[in-house]
């Protein structure tokens, strides 16, 4: 392989990382509440997606690397979706940060079963 | 120039694929980690999305795209330099890799400027903190963490990458060797990581 047929091939990815990085700094300044973010995150996923599909050379069918990189993208996609669902889906007073007052009264006395 | 084909392996091309694999099951584990930082902001900011956007407004997003830009370019030569070992272009791979440690350098020179810069302004959790917003200190922590392990990584990176200029410099290594192509792994994925960093830290709070 020659050297111009590698400039090629890497120059065009390097102009569309340039040509993204551009976006995303232009659109971060633009007032569009919650899509700020989406697009941010979005823009990042496709960066990533160009660095590994093109420059870690995913896009070559390789079963043993899709599986290595794909089994870091289930279980990362295991540790967020589990801890999001506790977190999204709990009542506010049990979410952390929150301090409940402790009870002015005493405690109860112990009897019975609760003795033991 | 010494043989790439090293023991126990019967052909170069297993040799490449082994050090693949190897080197993204490696991969898997560091992505997993900054995965645990990430899910940590990511749990902060959905608790506390107010304090995180005015603390991320306080980061330094010119030398933060600066930056990105560098480090973009810098997997671009080493794209170039493992792609250049391969097909044997011996001075091209040779040139890449000192341009790649040399971005990897420029990296550090601009995250030094912004470190300093930070430290001057307060940013720093702790006693000397300057935002009277409750809870950016956990911005702010996570910031000097996560970028602190990405500067490691990228030193660690420049080093693996410096080795093996030097060794294809002295023709101590051959420019077959299937290691050119794992120190590119890992140098694309401190970019990647890089790219998802600069999304969380310097573009909240600008509009």
């Amino acid at each position: 392989m020659s050297a111009t047929s590698i400039w090629e091939r890497v120059i065009p990815v390097w102009l569309a990382l340039m040509a993204l990085l551009g976006i995303t700094v232009f659109g971060a300044y633009q007032p569009v509440g919650t899509f700020n973010l989406l697009l941010a995150l979005g823009i990042a996923v496709a960066k990533i997606a160009l660095v590994a599909l093109f420059f870690m050379r995913l896009r070559e069918p390789d079963p043993l690397l899709r599986l290595a990189a794909g089994a870091a993208g289930l279980w990362i996609l295991f540790l967020f979706s589990l801890s999001f669902v506790d977190l999204l889906t709990r009542p506010a007073p049990s979410q952390p940060g929150v301090v409940t007052p402790r009870s002015e009264a005493p405690p109860a006395r112990a009897e019975g079963s609760r003795a033991f | 120039m010494s043989e790439a084909l090293r023991k126990p392996w019967l052909s170069l091309q297993r040799q490449r694929e082994a050090t693949s694999f190897g080197l993204w099951v490696f991969l898997a584990t560091e992505a997993m980690f900054f995965a645990a930082a990430i899910l940590a902001y990511g749990f902060y900011r959905t608790l506390f999305p107010g304090p995180f956007v005015a603390a991320a407004r306080e980061s330094a997003i010119g030398y933060g795209t600066a930056n990105t830009a560098i480090l973009l370019t810098s997997s671009l030569f080493m794209a170039a330099g493992a792609e250049a070992a391969r097909a044997g272009l011996r001075r091209m791979a040779l040139r890449c890799l000192l341009l790649t440690i040399l971005l990897g350098a420029a990296f550090l020179v601009v995250k030094g400027f912004e470190y300093a810069k930070d430290i001057g302004e307060g940013l720093m959790p702790g006693p000397f903190f300057r935002l009277d917003v409750p809870r950016a200190q956990f911005f702010w922590s996570f910031y000097w963490v996560a970028t602190g392990v990405h500067a490691v990584h990228l030193a660690v990176g420049m080093v693996a990458t410096g080795t093996l200029l030097l060794q294809a410099w002295w023709r101590s290594r051959s420019l077959a060797s299937p290691a050119f192509e794992a120190v590119a792994l890992y140098w694309h994925f401190v970019d990647a990581v890089w790219v998802l960093l600069f999304a969380l830290i310097y573009l909240p709070g600008r509009s």
